[in-house]
């Protein structure tokens, strides 16, 4: 009898790479904790001071609801107007980017990277700069606000642009339409409904970034956060909490369901 | 000749959609302050421009104390570690948050729901609270980035449970597997990837945040540009820009490497 030979098994496959992974992660990890002063102990130490600020939450100030309503209002007008600013400005940078509108790529390389430049700049930054330059007040919110939606709007808008059906855009110049007609006949009432739609969602992203916004002075219900704070009333900051969310969630659900009509 | 027939609109629906609108604008941009310039706004945006155009190199290293490259490795550890704490905690909301994994529809509906309370809480809120709690600092940024992110994180998270294909479990469950074994070798081989992916997403996301934390006292390099702000010092915050700038671009593209790595 031949020696039955050691059937070939699959080895398994090294762990070294998943071992240096989980290595490197734990060294980034501990590293950071060590550079941010972040340790358990404090956790504990600070776990109290949160309990008793959550207690003093309770029962929320119903009463302060009638001094921040108009700073409400003002943080959903910044938005709206902050946001038909950015989409206004997104349309022709977003067709600019689009390397199926334009081809040369002249054009669309630098438009897109100071698009690019531009969405790596936080809003409350912006609006930060803003307050620098016009003063305390709705109006550098507006326009930080503006800015940041031209990042957003102009980048979903062109992906939307260049992922457009070719058909209309060759019969367009084929009967010898010229570039603002074929932009109008050809390109906008494919992406429309999606412009339409980018535009809505930037309007709830925005009404989340106005309500901060007043923390640099930049306008909106977000003043009343430094006031309120500041003297230790926060039954009156979880009014201000509460408000917010109910007014976010509103705006959320129906803007919602606009979206889903368009699509 | 027969012509087709031009579709026929809704008028009443479109009146009432255009008249709000209308009304919208009317009202948003009847509450803006046009006379809100300052007369020193010009001069100032000048300045702010000649600032950023020659920035304050020397400001990038300092022997001692803060300087540009530490504040950058800050931010960087308050989002590495913010987005490590929420991929951890964000785990048992998105299992609870699924409706594959829950029977009982109750359940998954509270957990969405938790989630987008938790979404809705915006970080900068959360961090003036835990500056309440653990006093100002990294520590205070890290843990608000932690609690925030959980939100954002569980909703992808949970999403991503709901897509797995629901024959490994069973055939797990029909070899005579308990529910951790099924979870650990037929649900998380499935998710592992998109979990990390999003991890990474939502770090790209952070690290933004983390970037302007400071400016309410949360650490990171947003306390030196606000105090740079503040003191009009314009060249020091060319250069805090341009740093902030360099490091997201730089982890985006590192981040955005990894991501397609893994999936």
């Amino acid at each position: 009898m031949s020696q039955l030979a050691e059937p070939l098994r699959p080895t398994p496959p090294r762990k070294l790479k998943l071992y240096f992974t989980i290595f490197l992660l734990a060294l980034f990890l501990f590293a950071s904790a060590y550079q941010t002063d972040s340790t358990f102990s404090e956790l504990f130490t600070g776990l109290p001071n949160m309990t008793g600020l959550l207690v003093d939450m309770v029962p929320p100030n119903w009463a302060y609801l009638d001094n921040i309503t108009p700073a409400m209002f003002e943080t959903i007008r910044m938005a709206v107007v902050g946001t038909t600013i950015g989409a206004v400005l997104a349309i022709p940078i977003a067709l600019l980017s689009a390397s199926n509108v334009f081809q040369s790529s002249w054009i669309w390389y630098p438009v897109r990277f100071v698009l690019n430049l531009v969405r790596t700049i936080p809003e409350l930054l912006l609006a930060a700069i803003f307050v620098a330059i016009f003063g305390l007040g709705p109006l550098p919110g507006i326009f930080a606000l503006g800015i940041f939606s031209v990042g957003i709007i102009a980048k979903l808008t062109y992906e939307a642009i260049e992922s457009i059906d070719k058909g209309p855009l060759e019969s367009m110049t084929a009967v010898g339409a010229n570039k603002l007609q074929w932009i109008r006949c050809a390109v906008v009432p494919q992406v429309s409904a999606h412009f339409i739609t980018y535009v809505l969602y930037t309007f709830e992203v925005n009404i989340r970034a106005a309500a901060i916004l007043g923390l640099v002075g930049a306008g909106g219900i977000g003043l009343y956060y430094d006031r309120t704070l500041g003297f230790l009333e926060y039954d009156k900051v979880s009014t201000i909490i509460l408000f917010t969310l109910v007014v976010v969630l509103i705006i959320d659900y129906f803007s919602g369901k606009l979206r889903e009509k368009l699509l | 000749m027969i012509r087709p027939q031009k579709p026929k609109k809704k008028i009443g629906l479109y009146i009432l959609i255009y008249g709000s609108l209308l009304l919208l604008y009317v009202w948003a941009f009847s509450g803006v302050p046009m006379d809100g310039f300052k007369d020193t706004a010009g001069q100032i945006s000048k300045a702010i421009f000649s600032g950023i155009f020659s920035p304050d190199w020397d400001y990038v290293y300092l022997p001692d104390g803060e300087d540009l490259l530490r504040g950058l490795l800050d931010t960087l550890a308050i989002a590495v570690l913010g987005t490590f704490i929420s991929a951890i905690l964000c785990i048992p909301f998105a299992f609870w948050a699924s409706k594959n994994m829950n029977r009982a529809r109750f359940t998954t509906g509270t957990g969405k729901f938790m989630l987008s309370f938790i979404r809705t809480f915006p970080e900068l809120v959360m961090a003036l609270l835990f500056i309440k709690a653990v006093g100002p600092g990294s520590f205070a940024g890290v843990l608000a980035l932690g609690l925030h992110s959980i939100g954002m994180l569980g909703k992808l998270f949970s999403e991503e449970v709901e897509a797995i294909d629901p024959g490994p479990s069973e055939a797990l469950a029909a070899t005579g597997a308990n529910r951790i074994q099924t979870l650990r070798l037929a649900v998380l081989p499935q998710v592992l990837p998109g979990f990390i992916s999003y991890t990474l997403y939502r770090f790209e996301i952070n690290l933004r945040s983390a970037s302007i934390l400071g400016i309410i006292g949360a650490g990171g390099i947003g306390t030196p540009l606000i105090f740079a702000m503040q003191s009009r010092d314009w060249e020091r915050v060319g250069i805090i820009l341009l740093g902030i700038i360099v490091m997201v671009v730089l982890v985006d593209m590192i981040s955005g490497f990894l991501r397609k790595r893994v999936v």
